[in-house]
């Protein structure tokens, strides 16, 4: 008899499998539907708590220093990523505002936060205070975090910017850079497998 | 390939939260053993859910687009941006390779979710039985991309804010750039509620 625990169902399609061990570089496939059913999860849990440090560090690097400053005859002005959302609440953007804090800060800090949570106990094989709820805010604020676009945006703004205006980069710019490097680094990550590789500690 | 069998014909459910596969019931309230999340066959009220979300959003896109996003003002002049005359201007500014990375995620983006997003619930509605494989696969690159559109929203801000030098050069966000944020945010809704097991379901053949 097959235990829940061997099977995996495909998200896509409905069609279920039985779980195969993973090396390196592997991914399964749905052959119905062609969807991800699963990854090798190449980076260890240390590795993967130490690049959430990482990225908690840079995050706040990324949110305290300026993005890019401007110049123009003699003036200069730089902005944060408050600037900005400041800048579009007193603009009567307030619902610009609004989504900038949250698929900007709040989603990216939850999930860094929440995830170095459980990971801090998933070193040892056991599953955080809160690790059911945790996982479930986890699975609901993924898509929300936007900082990869971010990015690309602020590319965009130089540019734009740079037709008139002598544009300096700041501390901040390369923050958001290292931090979409690491977000691309867990893109092949699923937090889920926690489950599989965490008990239950005996309260 | 038929042989491939589906959760719900075997009477289990994979939690769409953290994967746990249960016993499924007719409990509406059911809940997962593992994670506590609610259990569902499918998601619920799935087409009627992404039907009324694309639709607003499909409303809000059209100010989204007639109106403008962002105004630069100088001294003598001003200047009122719409999502497309910001790609035209990239453009011309000499930056062609920006201008279409800007134009996919404003334009092609939005446009191919509503397209697909309309075919997948009609194709669903009539029990399609064709090409379910595409169909997925659709599904899944607007999920992907989907998010990419509030590129634009994030470049008004950034220049909203950068862009401070008193009369002598200012930069504004306009309120297109309010529907347009929200018109990302009900598509990425919509895409949500859609149950792309439904393409699955009410076939007999399974190419
Ligand atoms: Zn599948």
């Amino acid at each position: 008899m097959e235990t829940a625990q061997d099977l995996i169902v495909c998200e896509h399609c409905d069609t279920v499998y039985r779980r195969e061990v993973l090396t390196r570089g592997q991914v399964a496939c749905c052959v119905k539907c062609g969807a991800v059913l699963e990854r090798h999860q190449w980076i260890g849990l240390d590795g993967q708590f130490a690049l959430i440090l990482a990225a908690l560090i840079v995050f706040v690097i990324a949110n305290a220093t300026p993005i890019v400053s401007l110049g123009l005859s003699g003036m200069s002005s730089a902005t944060t990523l408050w600037g900005a959302v400041i800048a579009m609440w007193n603009d009567d953007s307030q619902v610009v505002s609004v989504l900038t804090v949250m698929t900007l800060f709040f989603f990216p800090l939850s999930q860094i936060l929440i995830f170095g949570w459980v990971l801090w106990f998933a070193r040892d094989g056991r599953r955080a205070p809160g690790f059911a709820r945790a996982m479930v805010a986890l699975h609901y604020v993924k898509p929300w975090s936007m900082i990869e676009v971010f990015m690309l945006g602020v590319l965009v703004a130089v540019v734009k910017a740079s037709t008139y205006f002598d544009v300096i980069p700041g501390a901040g710019i390369w923050s958001f850079a290292v931090l979409t490097v690491l977000i691309t680094i867990f893109a092949s990550h699923d937090p889920r497998e926690l489950w599989n590789v965490t008990r239950e500690t005996p309260a | 390939m038929s042989a491939l069998p589906r959760a719900d014909e075997l009477g289990i459910v994979g939690c769409h939260v953290c994967r746990q596969v249960s016993q499924a019931s007719d409990d509406p309230h059911a809940r997962c053993p593992r994670c506590g999340a609610g259990l569902h066959r499918r998601k619920r009220d799935s087409l009627a859910r992404t039907w009324a979300l694309l639709i607003a959003a499909l409303l809000l896109y059209l100010p989204a687009n007639i109106f403008p996003i962002m105004r630069t003002q100088s001294l003598f002049t001003r200047d009122d941006n719409t999502i497309l005359s910001g790609v035209v201007e990239l453009w011309r500014a000499g930056s062609p390779d920006l201008a279409i990375i800007v134009f996919t995620a404003s334009i092609v983006v939005p446009v191919l979710k509503f397209l697909v997003m309309g075919y997948l619930l009609i194709s669903v509605q009539r029990s399609s039985e064709w090409g379910a494989r595409q169909r997925a696969k659709l599904f899944r690159l607007v999920e992907v991309v989907g998010y990419w559109s509030m590129l634009d929203v994030f470049v008004v801000a950034l220049l909203s804010a950068l862009v401070h030098f008193k009369v002598l050069s200012r930069v504004e966000p306009l309120p297109g750039v309010i529907f347009f944020g929200l018109v990302v945010v009900l598509t990425m809704l919509s895409a949500m509620s859609f149950d792309p097991r439904l393409i699955w379901d009410n076939r007999d053949s399974d190419d």
